[in-house]
């Protein structure tokens, strides 16, 4: 098709096929303004030539070459009569014989086209014009356009403007530029009012003037902008105070400098190198003088200090962003904190002094007893030995080997017998040490011996034997095989009881009561109630303490069941004691913390006293002083002086009177037992580094 | 029971507090005007006992101002003024966008401004609490007052500042209440007594300003605006108190005096009276022109209550502070041109001197150096050219030291080229325990009216204490040799034992008891026992005080090391130079 070939100039406007051509016409022909005949129209655009921005008036141009022939334009009238369809798409009629309707109503009916293909073709190689023929959409007639016509679409296809005439490259002539000419743009003559004074002016400055002669308008005065002072507090009315003002607090003053801000301070307030360096590598916020201290031969050589006006805006930023508040200060005496004791001089006696030692165990002394008439004293060691002393002299009497470290030992607290409980591994020895009164020592011995075997054996949890031969001469009398191995023995204070702690978690069997005399066992509890530390006989009354990782439960043995339970605060109870008395408990903890119970007062701790610094191992009540001493691994052992009153209104009375130094420090184990002389104020220490102590 | 349940926050301190932006939202003011009638009105944060709460249970770090303040602030004028200054801003913006020059001029002699007087009314009802209150106006206004004419705040409020200092210092001058001075590093501090109060101030050394960059001058200038509105009133009512011309004059007489003759090349006519002012050579006018008024004997009342000893001492006090205020009376100083000279002016007029410099150097001198009357000729350098035989020529320091001291201190330490002893701060007031240095003594040795130790005298006391060394370091030679006699013979003796047996009877030494020994030991484990049984609470109080105390003589002690360390390595030095002469 010759048509074909686009430019992108026209891209909107572009006819896909020749015949559309005069579609687009007959489109345009209607937005020109009513009224107005075409030509008229199309002339008019015409002289808007100069602006050819919009694409509209590119076809406008083409609309005005169109119309530059008579025959067309004759037919662009017509159709102008002709066309009562309006603006519609021309597709709604394609069906019907017709297009649109006269003014009478009549149809105005297509011309009548019965081509077929091959008369399409024949026309298309006989007419030579075919290729300058289109149809007319509106009525459907066939156009043949004229050269002029044929001549626009050519140029138009090429991108030239419709119009032949018209000159794209003029010359731009600016009339109305930045430069002043010579002569006026319009020839007007100037108003008379632009030369003669405006009458209106001359009132407003008549008026004016008249005002200022008659001294209505002064000139403004100049501002005075010195402030004015005068008496401001010339009547001082205390009833206009503002009673926010009570509440006012006053900002606090600027603190006066010391010695060290001189020029020229004395020689000791200047920094040392190290001072210098340290107080340079401080945060400015940490550091105590906010300046490095000089010194100046004179006054001279004295320079602006650089951080002046820094001070005064951290002052001035202190002043209204820091909130103030009115802080009680403490203001105590120290020594008023101290409470007031009775002087340890007046609670005397009380062991003050180290006056023996007793060395031979070669290593730790786990446990000490002291017999009951006060001469001896035996001593259990993990060197697998039991020592006998003499307390007077500090001479070992008897050593008996009995073969494994020895967890603890108890002398029997009956003056009649003379037995001592050892126990090492996992069985019990009652030691016949044949120490003092004879009587005593044969009497036990018969004691012992002159058991009979009951005639219904009962199943026992522990294995009675008497030992024969050596390990008779050598003092044994009774072995007790446990299942399991023993921490602890204690005597009942009537010396037939024994009772006898194994230690283990889940086992039911963890405290034993013996009974030596008819060489009977019982096992008190059904269940365990957690790890038993160690356990206590009430020395008067049939009770029993067992004491667990926090708690010290107290048994009544005759009615068999739970009376108390003591709550003791602490993480993990080493050891514990009862007071001769029979109604204060002291428990020591392996977490520093010694607690005294009094069981009429409460199951909470009476008092908690934090008086060692590391764990403590062992505690001792003195049978008749009001006395009790806590052995630590700080090889410390502290005496307190502990008052129980008979007077049930009166809390006991606790003051420690006396820390007692000389154990050292072996594999972090200072002191591990302690025990008091049963009518001296004297107290046996046993330590890691293998000796037992004697304070009196 | 029954009732509307209550919703948190709703009441008691979350009530009773508001967050600054709240605060800033509730009066309709920027940030910056906000914090301008913060300080206009002495508005300060609150810390809330319950921080969490009145932040309805938020922890985010919040500044918290009573609520009552904040209604407070409502009520105020000068909010209404701050207001209608935007206003004018935003006019006066656009004014100049249009320039539109004459509206321009219109609105700028319109310019809305206010006054701080009944502010300052409020914020101190009565004169004492604004004198108690004026250490930081006084510091900040002379801080100003040195700020050079360009830049960082307005002409006038310089000009203003200085012209209020030199108020200030006159008024000081003629009521003579100066106190104490200190040089430091810092500046000068100053400590006058003004009507039974206190007041102390800092003044920089006369020197540029290196201006920071991270300080607001906002700030400072808000503040010097409201510190310059009061002491304004403060100067007025002191100088009325004195019987003094408000604004300031020059006595006639010496207003006479001081027509200089190059008055015209010193300063503009605007300009030259304030710095005649400020020259404090001369006095000032009185109301009524009596001459010097003399002081009223105060009655005496004998009060209930006093005895007659605490009357004999305030009696004494009073009689030693006249004489302190007396204390350069009858003397005549001429300062050399490169003392500062307007702090050493002013505080040798505190006192009573008369003080005159050379005229090249500054407006109002009243005699010249040749002046054959000049008692002292303060000078700070090595040497002098021409020294006149019946003055004393002394560094500066001798001035601020002898105020300190309230007596006129020996001028030999204070001679040209001598090595200046000390300065020590007056304010500092050492209770028992603290570290006092030697100097102070040496110095309160003199005010108690001690003979002062001649230098030879010190010497051969140095000399005395070497020979004391000597004498110890003798006898701590004869203990060593003792001790190494000891040992020998133990060696001696073992030897010899064992050569014969290994058991022997050593005799037995006694035991000597100190008892006085015996009772401290005994009183200090008494004492730690007791401590022992102290309660948790106590106890950390306890330690808290202890360790205070502790840390006090700690610093007193390694102060007394240091000098201890300083004296002996100058006396080493002092000793090698005797050696090579």
């Amino acid at each position: 098709n010759l048509l074909d070939g686009t430019s992108p100039n026209l891209a909107p406007f572009l006819f896909p096929h020749p015949r559309r051509f005069l579609d687009i016409t007959s489109q345009i022909i209607p937005k020109i303004r009513p009224g107005m005949s075409s030509a008229s129209a199309v002339s008019q655009s015409g002289g808007e030539g100069q602006r050819r921005a919009s694409s509209l008036t590119d076809c406008e141009g083409l609309l005005r070459e169109g119309s530059s022939s008579w025959p067309s334009r004759a037919f662009f009238i017509l159709q102008d009569i002709r066309n009562t369809v309006g603006n519609i798409p021309m597709e709604w009629y394609q069906d019907y014989p017709h297009v649109g309707y006269d003014l009478d109503g009549k149809k105005i009916f297509k011309p009548i086209r019965n081509k077929d293909e091959l008369d399409e073709f024949l026309d298309k190689m006989d007419n030579p014009d075919y290729w300058r023929t289109v149809r007319d959409k509106m009525t459907g007639a066939d156009v043949r356009l004229s050269d002029e016509q044929v001549d626009l679409v050519h140029r138009l296809q090429r991108g030239q403007f419709g119009d032949i005439n018209f000159k794209e490259y003029e010359p731009y002539i600016d009339f109305f530029s930045s430069e002043t000419m010579i002569h006026p743009v319009t020839n007007r003559p100037q108003d008379k009012r632009s030369f003669i004074p405006s009458l209106i002016e001359k009132q407003k400055v008549g008026k004016l003037v008249h005002a200022i002669k008659m001294g209505w308008i002064k000139p403004r005065k100049p501002r005075d902008t010195t402030p004015q002072y005068y008496d401001l507090w010339a009547q001082e009315d205390p009833n206009a105070i503002l009673g926010r003002h009570k509440m006012h607090v006053p900002a606090p003053k600027m603190r006066l400098p010391g010695h060290e801000e001189s020029y020229n301070p004395p020689p000791e307030y200047l920094l040392s190198e190290e001072e210098k360096l340290a107080w340079e590598q401080q945060d400015p916020e940490d550091r105590k003088l906010s300046f490095l201290p000089q010194r100046f031969s004179c006054l001279r050589a004295v320079p602006a200090f650089s951080r002046f006006i820094h001070e005064r805006f951290e002052r001035c930023l202190d002043l209204y962003l820091c909130p103030r508040q009115r802080k009680m200060r403490v203001n105590v005496n120290p020594e008023d904190l101290i409470p007031k004791m009775p002087k340890p001089k007046d609670l005397q006696p009380f062991p003050t002094t180290q006056s023996l030692v007793y060395r031979g165990h070669t290593s730790l002394v786990r446990s000490i007893s002291v017999s009951p008439t006060g001469q001896w004293l035996v001593s259990g060691s993990d060197d697998g030995t039991v020592r006998f002393w003499e307390i007077g002299t500090g001479r070992c009497m008897k050593t008996v080997d009995v073969g494994g470290a020895v967890k603890s030992v108890a002398w029997n607290p009956n003056p009649s017998i003379c037995l001592v409980a050892v126990a090492f591994n996992e069985s019990v020895v009652l030691l016949n040490p044949a120490l003092g009164d004879r009587l005593v020592v044969s009497a036990t011995d018969q004691l012992v011996s002159s058991y009979e075997e009951p005639e219904e054996a009962r199943e026992q949890p522990v294995q009675w034997a008497a030992p024969a031969g050596k390990e008779h001469d050598a003092g044994h009398r009774l072995h007790l095989a446990h299942p399991k191995a023993v921490r602890q023995v204690t005597w009942h204070s009537k010396g037939d009881y024994l009772a006898c702690v194994t230690p283990d978690g889940g086992s039911h069997q963890q405290v034993l009561i013996h009974q030596v005399s008819k060489r009977r066992t019982q096992n008190p509890f059904r269940r365990s109630k957690g790890l038993v530390q160690c356990v206590s006989f009430h020395p008067t009354r049939p009770f029993f303490f067992v004491a667990t990782q926090r708690h010290v439960r107290v048994y009544n043995l005759i009615k068999q069941e739970l009376s108390k339970k003591l709550q003791a605060n602490c993480k993990w109870i080493s050891s514990m004691a009862v007071h001769p008395g029979g109604d204060n408990v002291i428990c020591g903890s392996y977490d520093c913390r010694l607690t005294w119970f009094d069981l009429d007062l409460a199951t909470k701790p009476y008092k908690v006293l934090r008086h060692h610094k590391k764990a403590l191992r062992g505690v001792a009540y003195h049978k008749h002083y009001p006395l009790f001493a806590s052995g630590s691994d700080d090889g410390s052992v502290i005496v307190c002086h502990g008052m129980v009153y008979n007077d049930l209104l009166q809390n006991p009375l606790i003051v420690p009177v006396k820390v007692l130094k000389g154990h050292a420090i072996t594999h972090d184990l200072g002191v591990l037992d302690v025990t008091f002389h049963p009518s001296q104020p004297w107290v046996f220490s046993s330590g890691a580094d293998g000796t037992v102590r004697l304070f009196t | 029971m029954g009732g509307l349940q209550k919703k948190k926050y709703e009441s008691g301190s979350a009530t009773n507090y508001i967050t600054r932006n709240k605060a800033r939202k509730k009066l309709q003011l920027s940030l910056a005007d906000f914090r301008r009638l913060c300080i206009l009105k002495g508005i300060y944060p609150h810390e809330p006992k319950h921080k969490k709460k009145v932040n309805k249970g938020s922890t985010a770090p919040r500044t918290f101002y009573l609520l009552k303040d904040i209604r407070f602030l409502m009520h105020e004028p000068i909010v209404g003024k701050f207001r209608e200054y935007k206003i004018f801003v935003r006019k006066l913006r656009k004014a100049y966008g249009k320039a539109e020059w004459t509206s321009v001029g219109r609105l700028k002699e319109n310019k809305p401004s206010y006054k701080l007087d009944h502010v300052i009314k409020e914020r101190y009802p009565s004169f004492v609490d604004a004198l108690r209150d004026l250490d930081d106006a006084l510091s900040m206004c002379f801080l100003f007052s040195t700020f050079a004419r360009t830049g960082k705040c307005h002409v006038q409020t310089i000009q203003l500042c200085r012209r209020l200092t030199v108020e200030w210092m006159n008024y000081i001058v003629t009521s003579r209440s100066l106190r104490k001075v200190f040089l430091s590093i810092k500046g000068i501090y100053y400590q006058a007594e003004v009507l039974g109060q206190t007041v102390t101030w800092l003044v920089p050394y006369q020197f540029a300003h290196d201006h920071p960059t991270d300080v607001d001058y906002r700030v400072m200038a808000t503040f010097t605006e409201m510190y310059t509105t009061l002491f304004g009133f403060v100067n007025f009512r002191l100088y009325q108190t004195l019987n003094l011309v408000y604004p300031p004059k020059l006595d006639c007489r010496s207003e006479v005096d001081l027509k200089g003759e190059f008055e015209e090349d010193y300063a503009m006519d605007s300009e030259s009276y304030l710095e005649k002012l400020s020259a404090l050579s001369a006095s000032l006018a009185r109301v009524l022109n009596t001459a010097e008024e003399e002081e009223a004997q105060i009655d005496q009342f004998p009060v209930e209550g006093v005895d007659l000893e605490q009357m004999e001492a305030r009696e004494r006090e009073q009689k030693d502070q006249d004489a302190h205020k007396r204390l350069f009376e009858d003397l005549k100083f001429f300062l050399n041109r490169e003392v500062p000279r307007e702090s050493l002016a002013f505080v040798l007029r505190c006192f009573g001197a008369q003080v005159s410099w050379d005229k090249s150097h500054c407006i109002g001198s009243t005699y010249d150096v040749t002046d054959e009357t000049i008692t002292h000729h303060i000078v700070d350098r090595p040497s002098v050219d021409k020294q006149y035989i019946n003055r004393y020529y002394v560094q500066p320091q001798w001035v601020y030291d002898s105020i300190n001291c309230k007596m006129l201190l020996p001028v030999e330490d204070y001679f040209l080229g001598v090595n200046l002893p000390p300065h020590l701060s007056p304010f500092v007031e050492e209770k028992d325990g603290d570290y006092v240095p030697p100097e102070k003594l040496k110095l309160m040795a003199l005010q108690r009216g001690e003979k002062p130790v001649a230098e030879q005298e010190e010497e051969e006391e140095e000399e005395e204490e070497e020979e004391e060394d000597d004498e110890e370091e003798e006898e701590e030679m004869d203990e060593e040799e003792m001790k190494e006699e000891e040992s020998l013979k133990t060696i001696e003796k073992q030897r010899a034992q064992n050569k014969v047996s290994s058991v022997k009877v050593t005799p037995g030494k006694m035991k000597t008891e100190n008892k006085v020994r015996m009772e401290q030991e005994e009183k200090a484990e008494e004492k730690r026992l007791a401590i022992m049984m102290m309660k948790k609470k106590e106890k950390y109080l306890y330690d808290k005080i202890m360790f205070g105390k502790k840390r006090t003589v700690r610093e007193a002690n390694k102060l007394a090391a240091k000098r201890k360390a300083h004296d002996e390595a100058s006396k080493g030095e002092k000793r090698k130079k005797k050696t090579k002469q």
